[in-house]
């Protein structure tokens, strides 16, 4: 947990700016926070900034969009200050990034066995026949049952959740110390979903690796995660334990609970919820 | 109002032909909500594209308002049973406004007085006159959901199939069509068929549902029955497991149902 020794990761005022031809769009606007060996997750709507926060930290995002930060503290190093060089042996190596859907995210002209142990010898050097059985043994650890079979497939021959199982072999080769999974289950069918969740779920436990889970699905969040922060156009409006999500306080998250049908709680009419503009330049929690 | 017999649907030929429909039988009372639940690939889209007229390749029985149902549909059926669609970003054509795709259907049936009936279609999905001659990349995904819907109800038909109507919403927007479609049927008397693979949408919008896995319907039952959490079938029981959030142990029980 963050709480108990150092953080890996410390966000301090991140600021994410896109120009346009009339206004500047700023779709993150000063957050903070920090996370440690723990699964922290980053819960908004379409256009809240939680992908763009992911994406910053990784400094993915290209110009002419703007990041700015106080901080970016990782290991002891601050993302927000090294040169491109030195941030290409942290990206891949020591934070990884699994996207939605592994379908744009795999080279589709190269099978997935390749794929795995070139991100593999990306970051190590080692034999092409060391790099193979470490792609084959990754395959197994991501539960895959025949892996010597799937290791010669292309991506177009895999289901979704074999795809996606393949892409989180991929980002956990290296042996990262933080994983950002942004949206990593929400094209799979709610079955495969649990079980790609169980494999990420298994890995932070066994690894002590850190994980930050960005989702719009709040009920999956309040289940899988440790904690969870709260976004609403571009900040962070409240933070609360993952299971006591429920208790939340901040109008946006309330209405966004109740905005959900319910299996076990059925009522005539959803609540709709009812923005509020002062939501929009509230102090962050 | 729908009866729907021994429907079979198969895609391509010889050894690669895929079955995705296995003899599915069920009814719908005029009225009725039912919903039909299942994961990717079990076949629940087929039927209800088979049932809309849109796939012509099938065999069993369709019956619809009394009346069987040939493989492609005369223009009167369209008129008591309309669709909508799971992205209204792909639903609506992108160079039409608002009020050209509105009076379309008006024209292709004959109903004249298409001015006052799109200010009332328009109305009763909650978007003012002030959008009628907006083109759709000027909407928000949820106002183009309410386009599509006022799209289907402007036949004033008696029947809605529904295809993930809010699976590409945000929830807060999804609560607000949800609340629309509920509003709707009430007030029309409508009949809808809804497909989703969220059990929890099912629960608020339906009655009745079908769960189907692999091209067959495993299970029908009661909306209630889902609530208690007694579904018959091992299938069901698992979907339901997993549409309650995540759970390590439970995960771990996952198998897969052929």
């Amino acid at each position: 947990m963050a709480a108990s020794g150092d953080p890996l990761l410390t966000v301090e005022d991140l600021w994410v700016r896109f120009p346009g031809r009339t206004r500047v769009v700023e779709a993150v606007r000063g957050i903070s926070f920090a996370v440690g060996r723990e699964k922290l997750g980053i819960v908004g709507e379409s256009g809240s900034g939680k992908s763009v926060t992911g994406r910053s930290i990784l400094r993915l995002i290209q110009p002419p969009g703007q990041v700015t930060a106080r901080r970016l503290m990782f290991d002891g190093i601050d993302l927000a200050r090294i040169d491109e060089a030195a941030m290409r042996d942290i990206r891949g190596r020591r934070i990884s990034m699994v996207l939605q859907d592994p379908k744009f995210s795999l080279n589709p002209v190269m099978t997935v066995g390749r794929q795995i142990a070139e991100a593999y010898l990306i970051h190590h050097k080692a034999e092409p026949a060391e790099a193979r059985r470490r792609a084959l043994d990754m395959l197994a650890a991501v539960r895959i049952r025949n892996p010597e079979r799937v290791f010669d497939l292309y991506p177009h021959e895999v289901s979704g959740g074999m795809g996606q199982r393949i892409m989180m072999a991929m980002m956990l080769i290296p042996d990262p110390d933080l994983m950002i999974a942004d949206e990593p289950t929400s094209a799979l069918d709610v079955t495969v979903q649990m079980q790609v969740l169980a494999i990420l779920d298994d890995l932070v436990s066994k690894r002590g690796m850190g994980l930050i889970f960005i989702s719009h699905d709040l009920n999956l969040v309040a289940s899988f995660c440790d904690r969870v922060l709260i976004m609403y156009a571009g900040r962070i409006v409240e933070v609360c334990q993952a299971a006591r999500l429920r208790e939340a306080r901040h109008p946006y998250t309330v209405g966004l609970l109740r905005s959900l049908p319910r299996i076990d709680e059925p009522v005539d009419e959803l609540q709709v919820l009812q923005r509020d503009p002062a939501w929009l330049d509230a102090p962050a929690p | 109002m729908i009866m729907v017999e021994g429907l079979d649907v198969t895609f391509g030929h010889g050894p690669s032909a895929v079955h995705a429909v296995k003899n599915a039988s069920f009814t719908v009372a005029p009225g009725e909500a039912f919903g039909i639940v299942g994961e990717s690939g079990s076949g629940k889209s087929t039927v209800l594209r088979a049932l809309a007229g849109l796939n012509p390749a099938w065999t069993g029985s369709i019956v619809v308002a009394g009346e069987a149902q040939p493989p492609h549909r005369r223009r009167a059926f369209f008129k008591q049973v309309q669709m909508v669609f799971q992205d209204p970003y792909g639903s609506l054509h992108p160079r039409h406004t608002v009020d050209r795709i509105l009076s379309e259907p008006v024209a292709i049936h004959g109903l004249g007085q298409s001015d006052r009936r799109i200010e009332r279609a328009l109305l009763e999905v909650g978007l003012g006159p002030a959008f009628r001659f907006r083109y759709p990349h000027q909407l928000s995904g949820g106002q183009r959901q309410r386009v599509a819907i006022a799209r289907a109800l402007i036949l004033e038909p008696r029947i809605l199939l529904l295809d993930e109507p809010t699976s590409a919403l945000d929830v807060s927007v999804q609560a607000e069509v949800l609340n629309l479609l509920v509003r709707l049927r009430r007030e029309r008397a409508l009949t809808y068929v809804l497909v989703t693979h969220n059990l929890s949408v099912i629960a608020h919008m339906c009655g009745r549902l079908a769960v189907m896995n692999a091209g067959r319907i495993v299970e029908e039952m009661t909306v209630a029955q889902l609530r208690a959490a007694t579904p018959r079938e091992a299938y069901t029981r698992q979907l339901l497991r997993a549409s309650l959030g995540y759970d390590r142990r439970a995960a771990d029980q996952f198998e897969t149902y052929d």
